[in-house]
This record gives C-alpha cells, sequence and structure tokens, in this order.
C-alpha cells in the first residue's frame, strides 16, 4: 500500500512517454507539419498568439500541435516561452487608421468612406458539414478587387469630427503599462486593464460580454466598426532618431459604441469600448470591447451593479492561464490539510455522538 | 525556428533582481504582502510557481536544494520541481533536511528543526489570510494597512460558537511580530509553532497572486487565538506506523476497504532517518520493502 507515494520519478517519466505516443497517434498517418497548422487551422493559431501575447505563427502552431490541439495548453506554451524573451523597447502605437483592410464592416452606417467589405468570414454561411472538404476538393482562387483600397478612415474619427463621440485618449499617460513586468494593483488604469482583457480568455469574456446584452450592466453597444488586416510596427531607435519599421502584423480591432453621458460642461456624446486583438479573432474582439466598456462604469459615473463591472472580479479572473492552473491544482495531492480536516471531524462527530448519549441539547457557544 | 537557451536557475538576471528587491522588502517588513511582477513559468500556476521564483532567485551553484510535497521529497510535483532545478540549474539536491542549504516545501515544514543558514521557501496559493472573509484586494489591503483584524476574530470566534472549537485545521492564521496578520499557506497548524522564533529565514511565494513575504530568522510568529480557546496543535492517537514516531504529523494511509489504516510520518526524510537508526514501528519492514 505504501507503493502509491513511492516511485514518483519513474512515474512521471513514463506518464509523459505515454502522451508523446498519445500525441503522435497512429504512426501510419503523416506527421502534421507546422506549416499545416499555420496554413489551414489559422483561426487556432491566431488564438493562441492572442492569447499567449506572442505574434509568432510558427510557434503558436508548434505549441498547438504539441498541446494535442488543447488551446488553453498551447497558450500556455507559448506564455512560458515569450516570458523568458528580452524586452528590447517599446513600439509606436498601431495606426489602425492606416491598416492593409482584408474586411472591415459597420453596423452604424449604411455606407461609409472605405466602404463596407466582408472579407473572409462566416457570416452568412449556412452552418451545413461540407463533405467536399474531407475528400480534399479544390478550393477556388478568390476574387481580388482590381482597384486600389480607397482609404477607410476609422468610423471613430467619422463620428469624432462632429464631437459625437469621445475622444480616444481621456487619461493622461506618460508611460504604457505592462502586466507581465510590473505587479498587478487595483484599480487597473485603462492600458493595462486592456493588456488583461487581450490576453484573456475569449470563452469567460464572451460570456461576460452576453451578460452585460442581457441585461446585467446593459451598454446599449453598436457595433461602430470591426476591422481585420495588416498594420505596421514601428519602433523607435534612439541612436537613429527615426522610427524603424519592424514589420507587419495582423490585427482585429472593434470599436463599440455605446449610449450617451454627458454633464455640465461636457454635451452629450457616444462613449466606447475597445478591443484589439492579435490575428483575426473577431468574437474576442468583440467580447473585449464590450467588456472594456463595461468596466469603465466607474470612471463614467455609472453604478457597478454587475460582475461585468466589476474590474477586480473581471480582471482576476479573465487569464485563462492562471485559471487553469488553479482549478487544475486540485489533482495534487492535498493530503495533510485532508488529514487535519479529518482528524477535526471525527473528533467534532466523537463530541456530537457523545452529546446526543447524554441526551443533553449543545449548549450554545460550546 | 530558434527558440533560446535558458539562463541559470531559468529566470534572466533582471527578473532574479527584480524578485529579490522583493523579498529584501519582505524580510524588512515580516508578514507584509510585497507585490511583486511574477512571471510566467514552465509549470502552471497553482503549482508552486511563486516558490519556484523564490527559489530560482536566490538559488547559487553552492547551493543545496531539497523540495517536499505533502512532507514528501518523492511526490510528484516535489519531484518535477527538484527535476527542473537539477535541470536549469544543475545543483545539488538532496531528501536529507539536515543536508540544504535551500528547502522548497508545499503544505509542511520539515519536523528537524531548521538551523541557522537555512531558507524554507513556501509555495503559496492565496497569501491573503482575509480573502474568504473579504475577496476584493482593494479591501484587505486597506485592512492590513489599519490593522484592522477584527474581522478574523470574529470568523474565530463564530467558529467556536458553531464547532465548539476554532475549526481550522490547516492555513492557520498567524500574527507576525505583533503586527501583521499572516497566512502561514496551507501547512497543518501542527506546523505553527516551528515558525515561532524559527533560526532558519522562511520565504513565501504566491506566484499567481503575485505576492512574496517573509518571515526572517527569530521573529515572533504567534497562532491567533482567544485566552478560553487557546491555539492546539493536532495529536495523533498513534505513533508513526514504520518508524514509531510520535509527536509528529503523521499521514493516514489506507489499507483496504473495511477501515483498516496504518498512520505513517508526513516527513518522509524525518522517518527513514529514524529507522536508519532502528527505530521500528508497528508496521516497519514488510510494508517499506513492498514499496521498494
Amino acid at each position: 500500500m505504501y507503493v502509491a507515494v513511492k516511485g514518483g520519478e519513474a512515474a512521471i517519466a513514463n506518464a509523459h512517454r505515454l502522451l508523446a505516443d498519445r500525441r503522435r497517434g497512429d504512426r501510419n498517418v503523416p506527421a502534421l507539419r507546422i506549416e499545416q497548422i499555420i496554413e489551414q487551422l489559422g483561426l487556432a493559431v491566431d488564438r493562441a498568439m492572442g492569447e499567449g501575447s506572442l505574434y509568432d505563427r510558427e510557434l503558436a502552431a508548434l505549441a498547438l500541435i504539441q498541446a494535442r490541439g488543447d488551446l488553453i495548453e498551447a497558450i500556455f506554451l507559448v506564455r512560458a516561452y515569450r516570458t523568458t524573451l528580452p524586452r528590447f523597447g517599446y513600439s509606436r502605437p498601431i495606426d489602425t487608421g492606416e491598416m492593409k483592410i482584408e474586411r472591415r464592416i459597420s453596423a452604424t452606417y449604411k455606407d461609409l468612406p472605405g466602404g463596407q467589405l466582408l472579407g473572409p468570414t462566416f457570416d452568412y454561411t449556412h452552418r451545413l458539414l461540407d463533405p467536399s472538404i474531407a475528400e480534399g476538393g479544390a478550393v477556388d482562387t478568390p476574387v481580388a478587387r482590381d482597384s486600389e483600397p480607397e482609404r477607410a478612415p476609422r468610423v471613430t474619427d467619422l463620428l469624432g469630427h462632429e464631437g459625437l463621440t469621445e475622444d480616444d485618449v481621456n487619461e493622461p499617460q506618460d508611460e504604457i503599462g505592462d502586466l507581465t513586468r510590473e505587479p498587478m494593483e487595483f484599480p487597473l488604469s485603462r492600458d493595462r486593464r486592456l493588456q488583461a482583457l487581450a490576453r484573456g480568455d475569449e470563452g469567460f469574456l464572451l460570456a461576460l460580454g452576453y451578460s452585460t446584452q442581457r441585461g446585467y450592466g446593459r451598454s446599449h453597444p453598436f457595433v461602430g466598426e470591426i476591422r481585420i488586416g495588416e498594420v505596421e510596427v514601428e519602433l523607435d531607435i534612439p541612436e537613429f532618431g527615426f522610427a524603424v519599421n519592424l514589420g507587419r502584423i495582423r490585427v482585429t480591432e472593434c470599436q463599440m459604441v455605446n449610449k450617451f453621458k454627458g454633464n455640465a460642461k461636457v454635451p452629450p456624446q457616444f462613449t466606447r469600448g475597445y478591443g484589439l486583438v492579435f490575428g483575426q479573432a473577431e468574437r474576442k474582439a468583440m467580447a473585449m470591447s464590450l467588456c472594456d466598456r463595461s468596466l469603465r462604469a466607474r470612471e463614467l459615473g455609472e453604478d457597478v451593479n454587475h460582475p461585468a463591472q466589476d474590474e477586480e472580479f473581471v480582471i482576476s479572473h479573465s487569464d485563462n492561464v492562471q485559471s487553469t492552473g488553479f482549478v487544475e491544482h486540485l489533482k495534487l495531492p492535498h493530503y495533510v490539510d485532508f488529514q487535519g480536516e479529518l482528524g477535526l471531524l471525527r473528533e467534532m462527530r466523537a463530541e456530537h455522538e457523545a452529546e446526543a448519549g447524554d441526551d443533553a441539547y449543545p449548549e450554545a457557544a460550546e | 525556428m530558434n527558440v533560446a537557451a535558458y539562463n541559470f536557475a531559468y529566470l534572466d538576471e533582471q527578473t532574479k533582481r527584480m524578485i529579490r528587491r522583493a523579498i529584501l522588502k519582505a524580510i524588512a517588513v515580516p508578514g507584509y504582502q510585497v507585490p511583486f511582477a511574477s512571471r510566467e513559468m514552465p509549470m502552471p500556476y497553482g503549482w508552486g510557481t511563486g516558490g519556484v521564483q523564490i527559489t530560482a532567485s536566490i538559488i547559487g551553484p553552492e547551493d543545496v536544494l531539497k523540495v517536499i510535497d505533502q512532507g514528501a521529497d518523492d511526490t510528484t510535483n516535489a519531484v518535477s520541481i527538484r527535476a527542473f532545478f537539477a535541470k536549469v540549474a544543475n545543483v545539488a539536491v538532496t531528501t536529507h533536511t539536515a543536508e540544504a542549504s535551500i528547502i522548497q516545501t508545499r503544505h509542511r515544514i520539515p519536523e528537524r528543526t531548521l538551523t541557522e543558514g537555512q531558507v524554507l521557501v513556501y509555495q503559496v496559493p492565496i497569501p491573503e489570510p482575509l480573502r474568504y472573509l473579504e475577496p476584493r484586494e482593494t479591501e484587505t489591503r486597506k485592512m492590513h494597512a489599519l490593522e484592522e483584524y477584527g474581522l478574523m476574530h470574529v470568523k474565530l470566534y463564530e467558529d467556536i460558537a458553531k464547532h465548539g472549537r476554532i475549526a481550522t485545521t490547516y492555513a492557520y492564521p498567524v500574527k507576525v511580530e505583533g503586527r501583521y496578520v499572516m497566512d502561514p499557506s496551507p501547512t497543518p497548524k501542527f506546523d505553527n509553532p516551528k515558525m515561532h522564533m524559527s533560526e532558519a529565514l522562511q520565504l513565501f511565494g504566491a506566484g499567481r497572486e503575485k505576492r512574496i513575504y517573509a518571515v526572517p530568522p527569530y521573529t515572533e510568529v504567534v497562532s491567533l487565538d482567544f485566552e478560553d480557546h487557546p491555539f492546539e496543535i493536532q495529536h495523533f492517537e498513534e505513533p508513526c506506523a514504520l518508524c514509531g514516531a510520535t509527536g509528529v504529523y503523521l499521514d493516514e494511509v489506507i489499507l483496504d476497504d473495511h477501515g483498516g489504516h496504518m498512520f505513517v510520518c508526513s516527513d518522509t526524510d524525518n522517518c527513514e532517518d529514524r529507522r536508519e537508526h532502528g527505530h521500528r514501528g508497528t508496521l516497519a519492514g514488510h510494508a517499506l520493502e513492498a514499496a521498494e
């Protein structure tokens, strides 16, 4: 019986060997290649990059294979690697107004400068399983536009001209926070909160965003705009005295336009919720912008009554690597603590029986 | 694809410096929870990332490391963490409490009295002793600042009112050097007295919650209680079935499905040491051999 607490080392090694075998599966089936994952499971790669907060398709794809397709495990792998990387500096803010757009839709205007571009979307597909994919059928080449795209200013900038929406930045900011390099202390500044949301679990934020739509902290959202495409990343290099272009990344941005606020000084204007995520991750960007708006309740003088408005609640529980670690740690041995509880319970039961035997009620406070 | 090589003890030197600064602050203010920029580690949150970060920041090539979980060196997570440091820091590891310069632990303090120069690193899940009374960090930090611990005493009193005793058997709150109420991590209250005036430095790391706190050597650590309900540790009616030890913390091992059980030392090193010195419990011999 004592075997149960012995031999941990060999057991671990064997378990990992079995894991490697199960990951590989039937050896007669060709092994997955990184390019296949990048090319054909691109949205899973995007999610691993986004919540892993590391823009590297190859590493995210590797993580997905290594994690046997378990997304949270893949995100964890990406994060554990990211944390070891040195920081060279902070890029300039990306300019999503200059995005090379692949998809851009607005639910608030029928037409607008730059137009509506559906892009590669699941929207309006009929969700019917397609056997031709299983057969590896040929796929048509997409239709490309023949003219140079018109400039597509962000919807919030269009509304901004009339002063109808609040400005981009309404918090004075000297330095950009980084939750992965500083202790987290509440209340968070909005940049840190947005960072936490961008890294946050899609499912958790989706459910919270949904809860605001169902009345738990309603914020009357409209999708001002969702845009997906590539933006340039630039880094200021002090020695050069100018910004250097590091390359392009694909991002999804969602601008939610929400019901107004105003007071004696500021005329009524739309408020905003913001979402920005690596890759193509529309659901996540929308959920993020709903949560961002809802977490601004205090700043905007609204009552904080609902989970999605509660910053400590939302941000402390939105990180799936943290959540999964702590939930799954319950698998670790706890027999020392359990023994303490067992002992106490036995004592209390013995006392209870003795008292029942005496046919007496326990005295208060005894 | 290039995946970088890792620094000695995994963390980069800047991160170690940041953590050491937090440790120094924690030592300067015993029992106070110092926020630190906890890193993502290659093991899950809740599995000892706080303790691992502290150990990684203080360990040097000359150190001898012992890792225990539930008092035992051979529980799976202890094996895994020990293997991690053997790999990334290439340090000597031991199971002998007396030989170790750093002992990382989860849920126990070794039975053998720790001595000057040793460091005990605790893995802490929830560093905030007031957390289950007040979920908000913004509130609990205020309560600590104002030394407002009435709520904790009310909780202990309610235990007595309901159960006739303080029904907390592990993570039993202590007051450090007469100032901060501190969570000793989920060690059984049996171990609380070992913290008091310990010669060893005690460091506590909570990775997920991003807090470090400390009890420097020779510091008063007092378990909270009431005059008419003084703090008591657990007592076991049987000695260890393997080494016959009394006055140590025991684990219950179930032997069959008819309620048969035995009690064995939770501290495996202490138990093995006693047996090497000729101490025998009622089930010593066959049960142990079966294991090897």
